[in-house]
């Protein structure tokens, strides 16, 4: 792949003293993914980051709903700001990309229309007594991660290759929409080539897959999901990337937004039980991971620490494939041991194929 | 003793513009900073409307300065210009008594347009690449086989506001419908589609052409751009419309896709026109004092204006322009 054109599009990342900011839904799809990223940075990379919890949600899936006016996202923004302040930091890292999305697009809005931020410090100081300075950066916690590849890659345990052939993985990268197709220059690679997971993927040795609908949206768009009647749009997009990306057998899928790693897991469900038809290699899914996870593999955590037993797709074939031991017994217990349930068969995983139905009966 | 006029660029504007000055009794030096003359002409292969030889051409017009003796510096830069002299990037400064820029015009980067993938799948060509392959006589897919689908998109940097093109380069539209019919030649049994967002065939014959490349050539014509193109896992490229005509969104595999790339203000107008005094287009080509009655003169006397130095032009055209700018030279000098 000739990727040339990544490297026109780099920004600046922040070495070190990150004011974390997380995501409203990350940690009920993959309530792992967060913590693994600050185990890796602290732990792993000595890093110094704040997970401050006053910070609260951006509301940028409100304000994409048209239900929080953009006046009001902005105060809100402001005060994230002003608590990142308070705390000594300036580097602001967001762990969803549809906060990234927001901050960037809020900030270009102020530089652009310098009313409005003079507005939004009236509105905050009104509002809380408040006032804020901007950050001096703002990433995404997949650039951060990006920007420490290649010290990741210095203490893998793993790597993103075929323990028994040694041949490179093939992996799907997704980018969410909002990560760099707002702003094209904000993103790590540009929208068209972006660049940030397939650094990550190539420094730890998998491959990554070009394949004809690469930067289509996984489907998610809001509207699309939070609009019950748009559901069908929604499972459309996803159904048009997984049959697409298909002939290429990819190993996995990664995504650096919490909608897309989402949609792209649950929706190969909803489209086996629906049709039976299953996207994977060995017959049923095809696993889908957060850079954290991915990252978190590489580096030897346990695969059960990082959460990947709440994925709707069964990661153990791609856990095989690295080499990477688990107990299987393990999979269900959660922390201190506690049973957490377990999820009926299914189609796309490991499951007898008589439980296909077809659901126009 | 003669007058001397510098031509700046020795395109066949530039070659015309010198022509006719020595015609006229007058001194003109030819500078080029290509190894020989000729400009974009020398990389195309027929020009529309009628599929002449470019190099039928290209071989007159340095015929006829080859037998007028006329003095050509080749593989010289020019870094800037006075109605009096002209300053090369070696250092040396050239006196005249006046100067006719014909520099030109500089094709669009079409990998600038990410989404098309150029330079980047291999089945993605610009018009010029196209008319290279067809002077080579090798016209194939990167495999060297032969294609069986060919889209051509029309208005790559042109009239596109995001990547600062808002100009039409006019001449695009006529050479996708010639390609086109080339194309179809070569490779009978393929199917060819142009995706664009409007024709203008304004030229004499350009009408006749796109009406015979529909009905004796079959070439479909799709109006709508192309989103994006992707490549696919037989080495194909998968493009995605919408075609506006009945509003609904289109996906195929082509072999090759085509992009019609258009013509830009050279990057170095902005330098010559702050050194000079010169005034500008917001597109970026120098502006003519008056688009009605000083067409091919200046805002500074004594510097004239030849070919698309000044806006995207056509062939013929760019030679008419070039014998207007050698007469008002000529009464500038001899006033």
């Amino acid at each position: 792949m000739k990727r040339r054109s990544w490297q026109e599009y780099q920004k600046e990342i922040a070495d070190d003293h990150y004011y974390y900011a997380r995501s409203c839904i990350r940690q009920n799809f993959f309530p792992g993914s967060e913590k693994a990223f600050i185990d890796i940075l602290t732990n792993d990379l000595g890093k110094d980051l704040l997970d401050d919890p006053k910070h609260s949600s951006c509301t940028g899936i409100g304000y994409h709903s048209d239900i929080v006016p953009l006046e009001t996202i902005m105060t809100v923004v402001a005060r994230q700001f002003s608590l990142m302040n308070e705390a000594g930091y300036e580097n602001f890292v967001t762990s969803c990309i549809t906060s990234f999305g927001i901050y960037t697009e809020i900030l270009a809005t102020w530089h652009e229309f310098p009313e409005t931020e003079e507005k939004t410090r009236e509105n905050l100081f009104k509002a809380t007594g408040r006032e804020f300075r901007k950050p001096a950066n703002v990433a995404h916690t997949s650039d951060v991660m990006f920007h420490f590849r290649d010290e990741i890659a210095a203490r893998a345990k793993h790597r993103l290759v075929n323990a028994v052939t040694g041949e490179p993985l093939r992996v799907v990268e997704h980018i969410g929409c909002h990560y760099a197709k707002i702003f094209p220059k904000s993103g790590i690679g540009g929208s068209e080539f972006p660049y940030v997971l397939a650094g990550m993927i190539e420094s730890w040795g998998g491959e990554v897959v070009d394949y004809p609908e690469r930067r289509h949206c996984c489907g998610f768009g809001f509207r699309n999901y939070l609009v019950q009647a748009n559901r069908g749009y929604s499972i459309a997009n996803s159904h048009k990337k997984l049959e697409s990306m298909a002939p290429y057998k990819p190993d996995f899928i990664v995504a650096n937004c919490p909608g897309c790693a989402m949609f792209l897991d649950k929706w190969q469900y909803a489209i086996a039980e629906m049709e039976g038809t299953t996207y994977g290699q060995n017959g049923h899914g095809i696993p889908v991971l957060t850079y954290e996870e991915m990252a978190g593999l590489v580096l030897g955590y346990d695969p059960w620490a990082l959460g990947i037993q709440m994925h709707q797709v069964d990661v153990e074939p791609l856990l095989d494939k690295m080499g990477i031991e688990y107990d299987p017994a393990a999979k269900y217990l959660g922390r201190n041991g506690k049973y957490i349930g377990k999820p009926e068969s299914a189609v796309v995983n490991c499951c007898p194929t008589d439980t296909i139905y077809d659901i126009r009966e | 003793m003669k007058k001397r006029i510098i031509v700046i660029g020795g395109g066949v504007a530039g070659m015309q513009t010198a022509l006719r000055l020595a015609e006229q009794g007058i001194e003109p030096v030819i500078v080029e900073k290509e190894p020989e003359l000729g400009g974009k002409l020398r990389g195309w292969h027929v020009l529309f409307p009628t599929f002449t030889p470019a190099e039928q051409v290209l071989t007159d017009l340095r015929r006829r300065i080859n037998e007028r003796g006329i003095e050509v510096m080749t593989s010289t830069e020019v870094v800037g210009l006075e109605p009096r002299s002209v300053a090369l990037a070696d250092g040396r400064r050239l006196t005249c008594d006046s100067v006719v820029l014909a520099s030109g015009s500089t094709l669009f980067d079409a990998s600038i347009k990410e989404e098309y993938g150029y330079g980047i799948y291999d089945n993605v060509f610009t018009s010029a690449d196209l008319e290279r392959m067809f002077n080579e006589g090798r016209v194939a897919k990167a495999d060297g086989s032969a294609p069986r689908r060919i889209a051509f998109l029309h208005c790559v940097g042109s009239r596109d506001e995001k990547v600062c093109q808002q100009h039409c380069s006019k001449v695009c539209c006529v050479t996708g419908v010639k390609q086109a019919m080339e194309m179809k030649r070569l490779f009978p049994e393929a199917d060819v589609f142009n995706f664009y967002m409007d024709i203008r065939m304004f030229g004499p014959g350009y009408e006749e052409l796109y009406r015979e490349a529909q009905q004796s050539y079959n070439i479909h014509f799709v109006r709508g751009r192309i989103s994006e193109a992707s490549p696919t896992l037989e080495g194909r490229v998968q493009i995605k419309a919408e075609d506006t005509l009945t509003g609904r969104p289109l996906r195929m595999s082509v072999d090759m896709l085509v992009l019609l790339i258009g013509m830009r203000a050279n990057d170095d107008n902005a330098r010559l026109a702050d050194g000079a005094g010169l005034q500008r287009a917001r597109s970026g080509f120098m502006a003519p004092r008056d688009l009605f009655l000083g067409n091919v003169a200046s805002n500074v006397d004594g510097i004239f204006y030849a070919g698309t130095v000044t806006a995207p032009k056509t062939i013929g055209e760019s030679l008419n322009e070039a014998t207007a700018a050698a007469d008002a030279a000529v009464r500038y000098v001899e006033a």
